[in-house]
């Protein structure tokens, strides 16, 4: 080994390294990854090992074209790998550290690698060293940040899901509908209890709707001003609200907070709300005794 | 110009707003209603708005006023059919409407006119009893 093509190649030499050596590197990157993150109840090897093949190939693509800088244009198909590994990864339940060992496991083979490449040069070892840690760490960083964001996203598509099915509307009966609400009500929520509700009434030509905050765990002036708004809305198009499943306590805090309710009909229980309702349909229910039969 | 028909069906008269409302519209169909309820003798007025899809503080303010003038010519205003978007878009401007008589279309409309002339005339009667 001698001097000169040393300094010449030092910026993009990994590379080199590692042709040639490619099967050397993977099976010890897999026998690392089995040692740290052992999850074969979520992956299969045979895709862990050409997920592993087509990175390493990536890897060495860019480091030909662009050297060690992950931010270079010529690492995108592999930052774009590794973002779909790690976005993949989360979906499936990884943990993050699960996650990012796909990379850290990389640097024993790759470090032995350079060990024995620079066996006579301390000096270029330490450079060539210090120059792919850094590389990995990026790499590393990248890839929990992208498991980051794919997690939030979950989380984002969940609380949309949540408030999507926390407000259906129920027809009681012909004309009569029904709208448990379960949980805080927030302007962004109201917002969607409102167009559901008035969606509704459209649909099923309802005349009364029955309001119900049983589920409601606090009601305070924000809260009763949504409900109003959602009450007047209703009334707008035609339709009358009941508000049923106000609790004792809710109750005190109303009056407590000087919220004016008087224009609105209100009700302990539900049915106490369905038995007005039915009234003003125009409906009464008979019980037939034993006698009348 | 154009103009919002008003039609008269026995003692009631039938508005039904199928264009966009703009300003200088609903200050005709003001002027046009309160004369036909004085030249007709209506007792009801209704008005139909399903048609209906944008509305601003103006429009909605000048169908409080309609109801209103209406009830002082002794004529009961019922409003119809409001669409969904446009209930939200009134109670967001902070219009509540709170004068107006309001029915889900139609002929729950009708019959709200009905029930409450005849319950007026059956208030009338008794109390002459």
């Amino acid at each position: 080994m001698n001097t000169i093509p040393m300094t010449t190649k030092k910026s993009t030499n990994l590379a080199e390294m590692m042709t040639g050596k490619e099967d050397f590197i993977l099976a010890e990157w897999m026998r690392e990854m089995k040692d740290t993150v052992r999850r074969g109840d979520l992956i299969k090897e045979s895709e862990l090992r050409a997920e592993c093949t087509t990175f390493l190939q990536l890897m060495k693509e860019a480091l030909d074209a662009g050297g060690s800088n992950f931010q270079a244009p010529a690492w995108d198909q592999a930052r774009q790998m590794l973002g779909d590994i790690s976005r993949s990864r989360a979906k499936q339940g990884f943990t993050p550290s699960e996650t990012a060992s796909f990379v850290f496991s990389a640097k024993r083979p790759l470090f032995t690698q350079i060990r024995q490449e620079y066996k006579n040069d301390p000096a270029g070892l330490a450079s060539e060293m210090w120059a792919t840690t850094e590389l990995l760490d990026a790499m590393g960083l990248y890839t929990a940040e992208v498991y980051q964001r794919a997690r939030e996203e979950v989380v984002r598509r969940q609380q949309e899901e949540l408030l999507e099915l926390s407000t259906p509307v129920v027809k009681l009966w012909e004309g009569i509908l029904a709208l448990p609400i379960i949980g805080t009500l927030d302007s962004a929520r109201t917002q969607i209890v409102m167009e559901s509700l008035l969606q509704a009434i459209v649909q099923t030509n309802s005349r009364v709707a029955i309001i119900d905050i049983t589920g409601v765990p606090t009601v305070d002036t924000v809260v009763a001003q949504h409900l109003l708004k959602t009450v007047t809305a209703a009334r707008l198009m035609g339709a009358d609200c009941i508000i049923s499943g106000v609790r004792p306590q809710i109750a005190q805090t109303i009056v407590h907070l000087g919220i004016n309710l008087l224009d609105v009909t209100t009700k302990a229980t539900l049915s106490a709300a369905f038995s007005v309702a039915l009234q003003r349909v125009g409906i009464t229910f008979v019980r037939e005794t034993q006698q009348q039969r | 110009m154009e103009k919002i028909p008003i039609l008269r069906m026995g003692e009631f008269l039938l508005v039904t707003i199928q264009v966009d409302m703009h300003d200088r519209l609903a200050m005709t169909l003001q002027d046009d209603l309160t004369q036909m309820i004085t030249v007709s003798e209506a007792r009801g007025v209704l008005i139909d708005i399903s048609s209906l899809e944008i509305v601003d503080s103006f429009i909605g303010r000048m169908l409080g006023n309609i109801a209103a003038m209406s009830r002082v010519l002794d004529a009961e205003t019922v409003v119809v059919g409001m669409q969904p978007a446009v209930a939200i878009t009134l109670v967001e401007l902070g219009l509540s409407l709170s004068g107006v008589r309001t029915a889900l279309n139609v002929d729950a409309g009708m019959e709200l006119l009905r029930s409450s002339l005849n319950g007026s005339k059956v208030l009338y009667g008794s109390r002459v009893d």
